[in-house]
């Protein structure tokens, strides 16, 4: 065991810096990540240490970074790309999805894409329109891409090197309100595979389910609940594309009861997946209807009002007293 | 007229070597071919278009979805295509036919996407570094650029060893210039000075939409604006396209960064065999470019340098045999096997991958009693 203290933003930079030690082939592309660190700083001192070919001050133009990524990879890189704000990946939804996602696919298996593409999301931070947006469904939605997001210092810390080191495209989604709290990061061990959901608090009557910036806030609402003498199980999806069902199923065999939370609108979204794939797969345990809270179905409001729109404690513990109901 | 007084001509469309200031510094290249080498570019162009246009025949013959000609190209492809060095990597759009097979690509594997049996597949470090067709225009530009930049990094260019310093080439057409990826890897190419040639065949017409519609100023100064040079080329002139591609690529793997080529040609087929040019350009614009025949000219240079019938004839037959080779081989190709829609979407383990290939299989064996049911006709 190996402990430290560190922000997500700090336990990124390790990661990387980790990543970047272990395979000359890992370069960082993207916008004010060389001397700068980034805006959210999460490069900071890599360019200084590792040199401008290996962090990439790229032109500002992100079909331009995850373009040419690809081409690097095709070259032997594992680039990993640093999309300023989610709602900056749209001018590289092309590459990612149409090129990205189905290289390997049309090369018939001999070409692979290890690229990252790491996207700061969600809100919380209180800023302008464009910089506060949860795209992660579109990605999902994509065959050929693998997307993830840590809740906390640990996993960020493993994840990204589990996603540098994977063979295929990932979309890393960073949750930015995350960023400054510190949590214990065990530099020794990871715990678990990139891919696995787990559960974060074991509870019996209800089950929360929920990724990045959402987990602590599900945390918090179970902690209420259990004053108020409601048992809340909670998990932390930890992956979006492919999701880890069995954690899942195995909770709601137990409980009965499901909630998924996200930040993202509703409609089309990893919630309504869950419920789906859950309806399925555990229908005669489920004694209440999947239940989604999640952000509403409107563009991002401007920030005073952002509190309004993303699910809080209140809102889960609704859906709770809602599922309980039945 | 579209050339300018800019274009580099080095054969003229009467098949004579032109003098001109601007065609001096090209001669060199031209000088230096064998005759062997000079009878390759013909019997390129002249097999390239005799499958070509059986490949259209095909389509219509139910044979293929689709057949992308590129009948009239020939000269801008088969120069470009010999400029590039073995260890050169190209990156096509989708009518480079020609550059695949000077590369090493079988064109059944071309006929094979048409045909709607794979997504090309074929396997770029074993063919030529002849990189997958791209349907989306402009997007290969930006791995091209990419890909030069690693070249870059990895500092297997400039190092003034001009048989090992290695350069990219990438296709692209007009209608693909209006994409921001094509100016977004100008961008990078310029920014990262990357060793690498950027080939725009201009072809005058994006389907049905006229090359003045994406630009109101000659393409090659295009690049100017983006501080790469740009050269303006006769693409239906072999040698010219041979030889100012040779200088490009020289100059990009000698560390001189990228530079940029628009080849004035003509599609004087269809966009595809889907299009009906006829519904949108008249009989003159045909005429004008039939005189300026990419092949017809050449032969007219290759007979002055003393090129007999024999030859002629020879390629013909060549042609012709390997068309009907193709067509043979066209008609006895299988389907692919079910199960290979989700073989290679990643190249790790996936469980969604694992669940569905699962269920596939189960349910095709849960029709195996049914007569009406096409299970069990796979291709072993």
């Amino acid at each position: 065991m190996s402990i430290e203290n560190l922000s997500m933003a700090k336990a990124i930079n390790n990661g990387l810096r980790r990543a970047m030690d272990d395979d000359a082939k890992v370069i960082l592309m993207g916008e004010d990540i060389g001397p700068l660190g980034g805006v959210f700083r999460v490069t900071e001192g890599l360019h200084a240490e590792f040199g401008g070919n290996r962090v990439l001050d790229t032109p500002l133009a992100e079909s331009g970074i995850v373009g040419t990524a690809i081409g690097l990879a095709m070259r032997g890189y594992r680039p990993v790309c640093e999309i300023q704000f989610d709602g900056f990946i749209f001018p590289a939804f092309d590459q990612i999805t149409t090129q990205l996602a189905k290289l390997t696919s049309r090369h018939e298996g001999s070409l692979t894409m290890p690229v990252v593409i790491r996207v700061p999301f969600g809100g919380h931070i209180g800023a302008v329109e464009h910089h506060q947006e949860s795209p992660e469904a579109y990605f999902a939605h994509t065959p050929g891409l693998r997307v993830v997001t840590p809740s906390n210092p640990h996993d960020a810390y493993w994840m990204i090197q589990e996603a540098i080191t994977s063979n295929d495209p990932v979309l890393f989604f960073e949750p930015k309100s995350r960023y400054w709290p510190k949590g214990d990061v065990d530099t020794a061990e990871s715990g678990w595979p990139l891919h696995a959901s787990r559960v974060v608090r074991e509870g019996t009557e209800v089950t929360l389910v929920g990724y990045g910036p959402m987990v602590t806030m599900l945390l918090q609402a179970a902690e209420i609940a259990a004053e108020e003498g409601t048992s809340v199980e909670v998990i932390d999806l930890r992956s979006i594309s492919p999701i880890d069902y069995e954690p899942i199923l195995a909770s709601v065999r137990k409980t009965g009861r499901l909630i998924v939370a996200h930040e993202a609108p509703g409609f089309v979204s990893v919630g309504s997946e869950i419920a789906a794939t859950v309806t399925e797969h555990a229908f005669y345990s489920l004694e209440a209807p999947v239940l989604r809270v999640a952000g509403f179905d409107a563009p991002f409001p401007p920030a005073k009002l952002e509190t309004v729109f993303l699910p809080d404690a209140d809102r889960i513990l609704e859906a709770v007293d809602r599922a309980m109901a039945y | 007229m579209p050339y300018t007084a800019a274009t580099v001509q080095l054969l003229s469309p009467e098949g004579t070597l032109v003098e001109s200031d601007a065609a001096q510094q090209y001669l060199p290249y031209i000088d230096a071919l064998s005759d062997d080498q000079l009878r390759d570019f013909y019997r390129q162009m002249a097999v390239i278009r005799a499958i070509d246009i059986d490949a259209a025949n095909l389509q219509r013959q139910g044979q293929l979805a689709m057949w992308i000609p590129s009948l009239g190209q020939e000269a801008a492809q088969v120069g470009s295509g010999f400029a590039a060095k073995p260890q050169d990597h190209i990156f096509p759009s989708y009518r480079e036919h020609v550059v695949a097979r000077i590369r090493g690509v079988d064109p059944i594997r071309i006929i094979e996407l048409l045909r709607g049996l794979s997504h090309g597949g074929w396997d770029p470090k074993e063919h030529g570094n002849f990189h997958l067709y791209t349907l989306v225009l402009g997007s290969q530009s930006l791995h091209a650029t990419g890909y030069a930049m690693g070249i870059q990094l990895d500092g297997a260019t400039a190092t003034g060893n001009p048989d090992i310093d290695e350069a990219v080439i990438v296709y692209f057409g007009d209608g693909a210039t209006s994409q921001g990826d094509v100016s977004e890897s100008l961008v990078f190419a310029a920014s990262y000075q990357t060793p690498q040639v950027f080939f725009l065949q201009n072809n005058h017409w994006a389907i049905s939409v006229p090359v003045s519609r994406q630009s109101r100023s000659p393409l090659y100064l295009r690049p100017g604006g983006f501080g790469i040079p740009g050269v303006q080329i006769d693409g239906n002139d072999v040698l010219a396209s041979y030889a100012v591609t040779s200088a490009g690529l020289d100059a990009a793997r000698s560390g001189r960064g990228p530079h940029f080529i628009e080849a004035l040609t003509y599609r004087m087929g269809a966009h595809t065999t889907s299009d009906d040019p006829t519904k949108y350009r008249d009989n003159a614009e045909m005429d004008f470019w039939v005189h300026r025949d990419p092949i017809s000219r050449y032969v007219t240079y290759l007979r002055g340098r003393g090129e007999g019938d024999a030859f002629f004839a020879e390629v013909a037959e060549e042609g012709a045999d390997l068309a009907a080779d193709i067509r043979a081989r066209t008609i006895a190709l299988g389907v692919p096997e079910r199960g290979s829609i989700f073989t290679n979407v990643y190249s790790e383990p996936h469980p969604v991958m694992a669940a569905q290939s699962a269920w596939l299989e189960e349910y095709e064996a849960s029709l195996a009693g049914d007569p009406t049911s096409e299970s069990g006709s796979d291709r072993a």
